[in-house]
């Protein structure tokens, strides 16, 4: 067993991915010599070389439509784009070709790729590297969206997304690349896509999470307790398809629910899970549904004051929580 | 860049098509083709206006360098990627009336999509003929993927793809061509100038003359070839097919074609295209130059033609009952192939949150009550 950061265990499953299959290969841009920006792929060029690991040109929408293309002619791909804040020249062929193909085929084509982009804010990124982008892709049928909070998490989940039959978008918080470390054991074990974790166990109130503020919301229930306040943290791990049956069993123990995500408000993911909770949980709920999301603006500022402000953090989540614990 | 090669010499006295090695049974089959999609593409608009389906697209006018530029392709072994007026390119390539009739009233048993794309979005697994879609260009880019896996795994595999020249405009076409370009591709990409994005003329959709002349951006041959002439479309077309095969890269094909219906089966062409360019444009119609060129060589007389026809409209008789007798598409599997293995039905269900709580006596009982059977 292993200690890892993030990014470790994202680089380590890749290779093992593919020297397992030959049929994965990488592509984006610098994925190659350079290993990636954040060097996700590090390794991987001087292993499998430059066909299997392939640096491509600037140009997004060709990365997920070759991918697209050669998922179809048998390969299994992993494109990287290099900061979810760039996949929108790629969004057309994501939405009109990839989370199609096997609807509109009725079943014979499909696109098995696992998109990987790096997300989310807390690094200076400002409004082109900060980007979270998951309520876009979330909202389609045909695609399957998997964000990972843990070293362990990220390579069971890795694993499953490579070796499913459907596109996933696969996406990493980049603050938590090198900030987060944990326990990866050695063997081939996956997690399924569909499963929420319950990260923590509680009695008053259920914190909804995923990605980096899934950790925020450890923080913020460990504040909690010092507050005698007894937190449950479930960990979303995969928003398509969503595993409702876990956490509606949690606000039906709990009664109450601190839903959290970085994005902006309105009409993030997360609103989807209140609706959820809404319609199923209403006899079980014993205070309002509470969101800490993000501010309503158009992107993440860069000033670190400004920064701070924009993201959620584990004082905030802990503070509406107590307001929540006390209705 | 391309040379007319189509005429025999008079004075040589060489058998049509023989520079090019084409036997007197494949002329006639390239003839055979075009009838039969041109027969097809009629069916599809009377069948419109007879008010049995809702839309027609077609690529009447393409036939002559549909047929001519896929005739030199490997069914079952090389992929084409069409586009939504591929129907004589698709003949071609192994599509039967019947699977494209089947298209036409989107039944159940439709190999494109199971009725559930409009007519003209074809695709068939089993003849690597990849599904379209309805945003114009997107499928460059799976062609150059699909080419990109072949070369990867040294695989023997030509990929042709087919748009428009209104789509030669859209980034994909050029994200394509060029790493189609940059990685020496197998694949062939034909644009299918008819003149016309919708109602939009050339010249306000490109300040070039030629689309051709965009390959050379991307360090490729761009070749002009005149849809009318079938035969120099075959020679470029195998041409084009033999660099991908020997390792030569991407060709950029550029084929002069002339639209000789309306966009579609919702457009009123003659809003935007003067009635003489329309009458003009009849004698670039590729049929009846290649009939006269068979005619001419003496492969095909009055009678042969007679039964040409009558067996071209057998089929099409056939084609359009056949499907048309086929069943819709059964509702209950609108929820089918979202997902290689579905998703709990429960989370996916309208009526399933949330109903439960409403009561008998309330404003929407009904509705409570209808989802306890969903």
């Amino acid at each position: 067993m292993a200690v890892m950061t993030l990014i470790d265990s994202v680089r380590s499953t890749l290779a093992e991915e593919m020297r397992r299959d030959e049929s994965v290969v990488v592509l984006g841009e610098d994925v190659g010599k350079k290993g990636g920006v954040f060097l996700a792929t590090d390794g991987l060029y001087d292993e499998f070389g430059g066909d299997r690991v392939l640096d491509t040109p600037l140009t997004e929408s060709m990365i997920v439509g070759v991918s697209i293309g050669a998922a179809i002619a048998g390969l299994r791909p992993v494109p990287e784009i290099q900061f979810a804040d760039f996949i929108f020249p790629a969004f057309n062929q994501i939405l009109s070709e990839a989370a199609r193909m096997r609807f509109r085929s009725n079943g014979a084509f499909s696109c098995p790729m696992t998109l990987r982009a790096p997300y989310g804010g807390g690094v200076h990124g400002a409004l082109y590297h900060s980007q979270s982008v998951e309520a876009f892709f979330a909202h389609i049928p045909g695609l399957k969206v998997v964000i990972p909070s843990t070293p362990y998490d990220a390579r069971g989940l890795l694993r499953s997304s490579i070796r499913d039959d459907d596109p996933v978008l696969f996406f990493e918080h980049k603050k938590m690349y090198r900030s987060i470390r944990g326990e990866v054991p050695d063997g081939d074990y996956t997690i399924p896509i569909g499963k929420a974790n319950v990260t923590r166990e509680g009695t008053d109130l259920t914190l909804i999470a995923y990605g980096l503020m899934a950790q925020f919301a450890l923080e913020a229930a460990d504040l909690l307790e010092s507050d005698g306040v007894s937190a449950e943290v479930v960990d979303v791990r995969t928003l398509r398809p969503l595993d409702g049956e876990t956490l509606l069993a949690s606000v039906r123990k709990t009664g109450k629910a601190v839903i959290v995500y970085e994005d902006n408000r309105f009409g993030g993911y997360g609103a989807e899970i209140a609706a959820i909770l809404a319609e199923e949980a209403f006899e079980s709920l014993d205070g309002p549904i509470v969101r800490v999301t993000g501010p309503d603006v158009p992107g993440v500022p860069y000033n670190h004051v400004l920064e701070d402000w924009f993201m959620p953090n584990p004082e905030r989540i802990a503070e509406a929580a107590k307001r929540l614990a006390a209705y | 860049m391309a040379t007319t090669t189509t005429k025999a010499d008079s004075n040589s006295q060489a058998a049509l098509g023989s520079d090019l090695g084409l036997s007197r049974d494949e002329l006639l089959e390239m003839y055979r083709l075009m009838v039969i999609a041109r027969a097809v593409d009629e069916r599809m608009w009377i069948l419109n206006r007879a008010g049995k389906i809702p839309f027609v697209i077609s690529g009447q006018g393409h036939e002559g360098a549909q047929v001519g530029l896929a005739f030199a392709l490997q069914q079952g072994k090389d992929w084409m990627v069409p586009y939504y007026r591929s129907v004589a390119s698709l003949m071609t390539f192994g599509m039967s009336p019947r699977e494209i009739m089947l298209a036409q009233f989107a039944r159940g048993v439709d190999p494109s999509s199971g009725g559930r794309q409009m007519p003209g979005h074809y695709g068939i697994k089993e003849r690597n003929i990849l599904s379209v879609s309805s945003p114009v260009a997107t499928q460059i880019l799976h062609a150059t993927g699909i080419a990109w896996a072949a070369k990867l795994r040294k695989q023997d595999v030509v990929t042709i793809t087919y748009l428009g020249e209104g789509s030669s405009n859209q980034g994909d076409f050029h994200e394509a061509l060029n790493f189609a370009g940059i990685h020496q591709l197998p694949v062939i990409f034909v644009v299918e100038n008819n003149g016309w994005a919708i109602s939009v003329p050339m010249s306000l959709q490109t300040a070039v003359q030629d689309i051709a002349i965009r390959g050379a951006g991307y360090n490729m041959p761009g070749v002009i070839v005149d849809g009318a002439d079938v035969l120099n479309c075959y020679a470029e077309g195998r041409a084009a097919i033999d660099r991908a095969r020997n390792g030569q890269g991407p060709t950029l094909i550029e084929a002069k074609v002339t639209r000789l219906t309306a966009h579609s089966s919702d457009d009123q062409q003659t809003k935007y295209r003067p009635a003489e360019e329309m009458e003009a444009e009849k004698a670039r119609d590729p049929l009846p130059r290649f009939r006269d060129q068979l005619r001419e060589a003496g492969l095909i007389d009055d009678e042969s033609e007679a039964r040409m026809t009558a067996d071209s409209r057998k089929v099409v008789e056939d084609a359009t009952e056949w499907a048309e007798a086929q069943a819709e598409p059964d509702p209950a599997t609108g929820q089918q192939n979202v997902y290689a293995n579905e998703p709990p039905a429960r989370m996916d269900d309208p009526l399933w949150n949330g109903a439960r709580f409403i009561g008998d006596g309330g404003p929407w009982g009904a509705l409570a009550d209808g989802a306890g059977e969903g």
